[in-house]
């Protein structure tokens, strides 16, 4: 695959991929508790889930490939060795392979989304995607900034809060966002970011033998330092 | 007071998840994660597909098939059916696991659901190759229903008491007799039918399993029966007059009909007990959050000592029946004979769950006597736990032969 670099820009040839951004949150049904320090809240022995919005990241994704517009489907993580399991959720549900940044301990704490843009691009820039989906935001931080720090720094085109995504001919997409004041129709040219909101889509059960066979599904981990990304936090 | 300490400490880090174990005697209680996600998964289609329209079946009465196809779809169905036949190749446990937590939802639902496990069970234990490709291969391919025919209309727990005969002629027998009381009849695909095929043989060799298939010439079922509870599912009588069944349909050897139909309740006793269970915790839940909000003499009821302990003993045996169901299961899974432990659990989990019912009832007060309030139904659904599967009576008699059995051995 080439890359004309253009000062940190990349024109991909179109690969067909999708990379799909995934959270490992806290699960949206638990009490949250504070530390007794007050540094954060409790994380640990606590349920944790794929983050809802990259949940239907994920399913938009799934829903391309399957409609025939892309041929595979990349889910990343930027977290702990426990973020596998949101890799394998995203697997059960229909990705064809995971990529795990494995940050941990005090690093994660401190990880902010501008150091998870970073992340993403240096994986964009080895995956070559046509298109990278996130969720909109965090439902742990709801931040709302990776997306569009993402689409940035890669310098390619946002689609930003989509209930709707469709894949026009010569490589654009038309996304409809939903903005305040109601609904909005962008045509945007890939290689494009995109932000899902709720109403793109509801997302499917993993069923149990999809569970059972994501296990079998390539899974690579990488490090920041090996991206070479500083994610000390600003 | 160190001994207390380390037990205390023990206890503590096993009630949470990720728990960092002081001393390791080999006992657990967690799950692995692929048991966790098919806990997590039964639940969420239990909350999501099932509760919101378990009501609207249970009114009705009609057979839940959309359902059925979603819980097929997520391989909720045949989980213990083998790999090499379509299956996932699930142990009981994992199966107690999705029983216990579809029953909560509506155990009327989930016995439509879980009822063609009932008559793969025998053909698991006995089948051969062939006879599990055609039968289970089927089974994991689209949703179909099949029905476990061992009741008679004259004998229940009295199983040597089948008067269904199969005689055979030629190359094939024929089965004629009653059936009845059999889930899922309305819908079955093909049948697990025990007849007897000799007159002077002991019970244990007298009887003969059989898969027949729902379509055969002869075949004639009852009405829907009209049930205290489950009313989801299908219960229905069944007619076999001169019912040809060619002889590749026999399962395992003459005779040995009656020795499978009882290693088949090793299987399924733990799953049925598992969804007494889920009926049970299901009760527990809704009667603490009415207990929390209704208010008598100036505070929430849950604040009356007569009825904490009520819930107190609800949860004991809430808890303490998927305890031993998940021994009896786990048994199974170790390759171990699990009878004694299976009607442990049966009896234990079906005995605390309609007393569970019936106190969610009194929490409720008037108001669960209504049909707006969900524990009318609970209780009504629940009472066949302690029915079907083998009585609550026929689990005692075997714990205790059981215990004579050991007891005499040991003297």
């Amino acid at each position: 695959v080439s890359t004309k670099s253009t000062g940190g820009v990349f024109e991909p040839i179109m690969s067909g991929r999708i990379l799909v951004a995934c959270k490992r949150v806290i699960d949206y049904n638990v009490k949250i508790r504070v530390k007794p320090d007050k540094s954060g809240v409790i994380t640990e022995a606590v349920k944790h889930q794929l983050n809802p919005f990259d949940e239907i990241a994920v399913e938009e994704a799934i829903r391309l490939k399957e409609a025939g517009k892309f041929k595979e489907i990349v889910a990343v993580s930027c977290g702990p060795k426990e973020a596998k399991d949101t890799l394998q959720t995203a697997m059960a549900m229909g990705a064809d392979r995971a990529v795990h940044v494995v940050v941990a301990g005090a690093d994660y704490e401190k990880l902010q989304p501008l150091a998870v843009a970073k992340l993403l691009a240096k994986v964009a820039e080895k995956e070559q995607p046509e298109l990278v989906i996130l969720g909109k935001q965090a439902i742990d931080d709801d931040s709302n900034q990776t997306a569009q720090m993402l689409a940035g720094i890669l310098n390619w085109p946002q689609g930003t809060f989509a209930s709707k995504i469709s894949v026009l001919g010569d490589k654009k997409f038309e996304i409809t966002r939903e903005i305040d004041g109601g609904l909005e129709t962008i045509t945007i040219k890939g290689p494009a970011v995109v932000s899902a909101d709720l109403r793109l889509n509801e997302p499917r059960y993993a069923t149990l033998p999809n569970i059972v066979k994501a296990r079998k599904k390539p899974y690579a981990e990488l490090t920041p330092a090996a991206l070479g990304v500083d994610i000390a936090p600003h | 007071p160190f001994i207390m300490l380390r037990v205390a400490s023990r206890v503590a880090a096993s009630r949470v998840s990720g728990a960092r174990f002081v001393s390791n005697s080999g006992l657990q209680f967690e799950l692995s994660k692929e048991s966790q996600e098919l806990d997590d998964l039964s639940k969420k289609f239990s909350k999501e597909v099932i509760i919101p329209n378990a009501a609207k079946f249970d009114k009705s009465g009609e057979y839940p098939w959309d359902i059925i196809k979603k819980a097929h779809a997520l391989g909720l169905m045949n989980m213990h059916i083998p790999e090499q036949y379509g299956g996932l190749g699930f142990g009981s446990v994992d199966a107690c696991i999705a029983a216990e937590n579809l029953a909560y939802g509506c155990s009327g639902i989930s016995t439509a659901i879980g009822g063609p496990a009932l008559a793969e069970s025998p053909v698991l234990i006995g089948g051969s190759h062939e006879q599990k490709q055609k039968y289970l291969g089927r089974m994991t391919e689209e949703p179909l229903i099949a029905a476990y025919c061992v009741t008679e209309p004259t004998c229940g727990s009295d199983v040597a008491g089948v008067k269904t005969t199969a005689v055979k002629k030629g190359n094939d027998w024929v089965i004629n007799g009653q059936k009845m009381w059999i889930t899922g009849a309305g819908h079955a695909n093909w049948f697990f039918v025990l007849a007897r095929t000799s007159k002077t043989e002991r019970t244990g060799k007298a009887f003969t399993g059989f898969i027949v298939d729902g379509n055969t010439a002869g075949i004639t079922l009852g009405r829907k029966e009209q049930n205290m509870g489950q009313r989801a599912s299908d219960t229905r009588g069944v007619t076999f007059e001169d019912v040809v069944v060619p002889d590749a349909n026999r399962l395992g050897d003459e005779g040995a009909g009656f020795v499978l139909a009882m290693k088949a309740f090793d299987i399924t006793r733990p799953e049925v007990a598992a969804g007494a269970i889920g009926v049970a915790s299901r009760a527990l839940d809704e009667a603490t959050q009415y207990a929390l909000q209704r208010k008598t003499m100036g505070r929430a009821i849950a604040e009356h000592q007569a009825v904490a302990f009520m819930l107190a003993d609800m949860a004991m045996g809430v808890e303490a029946g998927r305890l031993l169901t998940r021994r009896a299961a786990w048994e199974m899974d170790a390759g171990r004979k699990p009878t004694y432990f299976a009607s442990l659990a049966k009896a234990f989990s079906a005995d605390h769950a309609m007393k569970t019912c019936v106190d969610a009832v009194q929490i409720f007060g008037g108001n669960g006597y209504n049909t707006e309030y969900p524990v009318e139904k609970l209780m009504r659904d629940c009472k066949i736990f302690q029915i079907y599967e083998g009585t609550s009576q026929i689990q005692r008699i075997i714990v205790s032969q059981d215990l004579f059995a050991r007891a005499k051995a040991n003297l």
